[in-house]
């Protein structure tokens, strides 16, 4: 099912009488998510993620805006009539019911002609049970389960409905890392095996990358940029974006291009073509750091750890707006650990310049 | 660590001493004069030992109707009592506008005195040689023959009594109810409107269950409190319950002991081990139905 999003808006009235104005959580969002795609809307706390899901679930209805569902305009259904499967945080699985109670109470719910036999319902409890591969826990109570079996028994209750759209909000955070990376593959696995269009919800850019056929990234309720993972992560548009996507994360320097240049401290660093002289922000991906003797960008070297496949070097450069540069480089890469300074050339497709005042990208002529 | 055990014992003193004197000390004197017949607190002497102060008060007319009214009192007020303040507080949980206010009024009568409940019912219910009381007034209003609630027919004292009972105790059941469903986290109901739940089924599989351990609480300590009713009565239809039929056994404790027909420590003492062997078997049968029915 194809969900299109059309000029979305969510505002909440202001409860807080000593700020004023009102709380647009979710402004204008536009997007159409192709049919049986997984993706993530993915930002930082408070970014209106969650609201913007909760809209296309219809717990909230939008301030303005349209929402359809293939064709069919749901805007103004309720949930219980939009055909979706929702999965909460916490899960909300009743604790008092058995696993399989649990499953089928969405089917319990059908009236009129949709009405099931007690037969058809638990067969469809105990295929969708097989999907998410519980079967042998169905006389459990959640209290009795681990996290990451009580989130299965979730999906699977969102699922047991075969709902037009699957939502998921924040499905990993409430599991330990190791399960996490686990049941973001089953994640995957099922909505590949189900082909239901999903979205989930993070603020783990490394959750979203991972698995989402796209990502959309959210920041103060306005939408960033939306595209597939990869191409988010090497083409940002703005500073924001380049911020959040990626670990280590980007090193910010203060720049400057002079005669289209990029210079950072007094040192020139990169050809910046096409641009015009003005003050910018440089975002170097860990990647984009090539230690070499001659290298223009000078960096006081703290330290260099190795972690196996790769190295990462622990640099400081004073135009750098955090106090420590990370440079993920090849192991076999020398690098001169006795000396005080490092010194790198810069890849220019790692680079990324922002404006000074607006934050977006510059993109300088190839 | 042997110091420290002594030290222990100092800190637990001042309660040893206190709950020793006042609550085991006399359980224990309830327990020996329950057995001693013919006891009299002047001299301080008995006859013999046995099991004649129960064969009397079992046999005592005034001790079988307090029994059965103390009965009817549990088996009415309790389920009614926790079923309307289930009602209200579910009710009053759906409102937005004015809660904190009908919260407080519910909880008003938890606070006022019995005495002065009672004064109100008065003026509600009793018949004097100026007035038949409003709900007389009410009755004959809509074509119906007064009835004198407090000295009349058996029924209407125990409807009257059943009424003032249920008034009394509501409030607090109100406000742990009240609280119970604030406390159910707000997802389930989410996941069940996601889930076209409706509105009784989430009530019943839903709420019911989440709150049972409270409803649960309630029922025991309502059944405990009703068995231990008196002071209604008393705010109700004076001193002299005997005489009105309204007695409760622990009315029939108060009189064999300071009552006109009172100085029986031991038939008192039998009494209210009577009670105590009738609320511990019921409380028992409580917790068994509980440990099947509540998660």
């Amino acid at each position: 099912m194809k969900i299109v999003l059309s000029h979305l808006t969510k505002i909440f009235p202001n409860r807080n009488k000593k700020v004023g104005g009102d709380v647009v959580a979710v402004s204008d969002f536009n997007f159409t998510i192709p049919d049986g795609k997984l993706i993530g809307l993915l930002g930082p706390s408070g970014c209106g993620k969650s609201t913007a899901l909760n809209l296309i679930c219809g717990l909230e209805t939008p301030t303005a805006g349209k929402i359809f569902f293939g064709d069919d305009d749901v805007t103004d259904l309720p949930p219980e009539n939009r055909g979706v499967g929702f999965v909460f945080q916490n899960y909300a699985l009743y604790p008092h019911l058995t696993v399989l109670q649990n499953i089928l109470f969405p089917l319990e719910n059908l009236r009129g002609e949709r009405k099931l036999s007690r037969e058809t319902m638990l067969a469809k409890a105990k295929e969708a049970a097989h999907l998410v591969q519980i079967d042998e826990l169905l006389e459990r109570r959640p209290g009795e389960m681990s996290g990451g079996q009580q989130q299965r028994v979730a999906i699977a209750r969102a699922l047991v409905k075969t709902p037009r759209v699957l939502l998921l909000d924040e499905p990993l955070s409430n599991l330990d890392a190791r399960l996490r990376l686990q049941t973001r593959e089953e994640i995957r696995r099922i909505q590949r095996e189900t082909q239901i269009t999903t979205v989930f919800v993070t603020h783990d850019q490394e959750e979203a990358m991972s698995i989402s056929d796209e990502i959309v990234v959210m920041e103060s309720g306005v939408v960033q940029q939306i595209g597939p993972p990869q191409t988010v992560y090497d083409d940002p548009v703005n500073l924001f974006v380049a911020k959040f996507l990626g670990t280590p994360p980007v090193s910010v320097f203060s720049g400057e291009i002079r005669a289209e240049m990029l210079y950072i401290g007094d040192a020139p660093v990169l050809e910046a073509k096409g641009l015009r002289d003005q003050a910018v922000w440089a975002g170097i991906r860990p990647e984009g750091f090539v230690p070499s003797p001659e290298g223009p960008l000078c960096c006081r070297l703290t330290g260099v750890e190795v972690m196996g496949r790769d190295r990462s070097v622990v640099a400081s450069h004073p135009s750098c707006q955090s106090p420590e540069i990370r440079a993920i480089i090849p192991a076999e890469t020398p690098v001169d650990t006795a000396s005080d300074t490092v010194r790198f050339c810069l890849k220019p497709a790692k680079t990324h310049l922002f404006s000074r005042e607006s934050g977006e990208r510059l993109r300088a002529a190839v | 660590m042997h110091k420290n055990k002594w030290k222990a014992w100092l800190y637990l003193l001042p309660a040893i001493v206190f709950l020793g004197f006042f609550l085991v000390y006399p359980l224990i004197d309830v327990f020996v004069y329950s057995f001693e017949e013919g006891y009299n607190s002047a001299s301080e002497t008995f006859f013999g030992v046995g099991l004649y102060n129960y064969r009397y008060v079992l046999r005592e007319p005034f001790f079988l109707q307090a029994v059965v009214n103390t009965f009817i009192l549990v088996i009415i007020t309790v389920p009614v009592s926790t079923g309307l303040a289930l009602l209200i507080s579910a009710g009053l949980n759906h409102i937005t506008p004015l809660k904190k206010l009908f919260q407080t009024i519910y909880f008003l009568p938890y606070v006022t005195n019995t005495l002065a409940v009672g004064l109100v019912f008065m003026v509600l219910f009793k018949k004097t040689a100026y007035s038949d009381g409003m709900i007389n007034l009410l009755i004959r209003l809509f074509g119906g023959e007064s009835v004198d609630f407090i000295d009349g027919p058996y029924w209407a004292k125990m409807m009257v009594t059943c009424l003032y009972t249920i008034w009394i105790v509501m409030p607090f059941k109100v406000l742990i109810l009240t609280s119970a469903l604030a406390s159910v986290n707000p997802d389930y109901y989410k996941a069940a409107r996601v889930d076209a739940t409706p509105p009784w089924r989430v009530f019943t599989r839903i709420t019911l269950p989440m709150i049972s351990p409270m409803i649960f609480y309630l029922v025991i300590t309502g059944f405990i409190g009703a068995f231990k009713a008196y002071s209604d009565e008393v705010a109700l239809f004076g001193v002299n319950l005997n005489a009105a039929n309204m007695n409760t056994i622990v009315g029939y404790v108060y009189d064999m002991l300071y009552g006109d027909s009172g100085g029986y420590p031991s038939y008192a003492s039998a009494a209210a081990l009577i009670l105590f062997a009738i609320v511990l078997t019921i409380t028992c049968i409580n917790l068994l139905i509980s440990r099947r029915r509540v998660r």
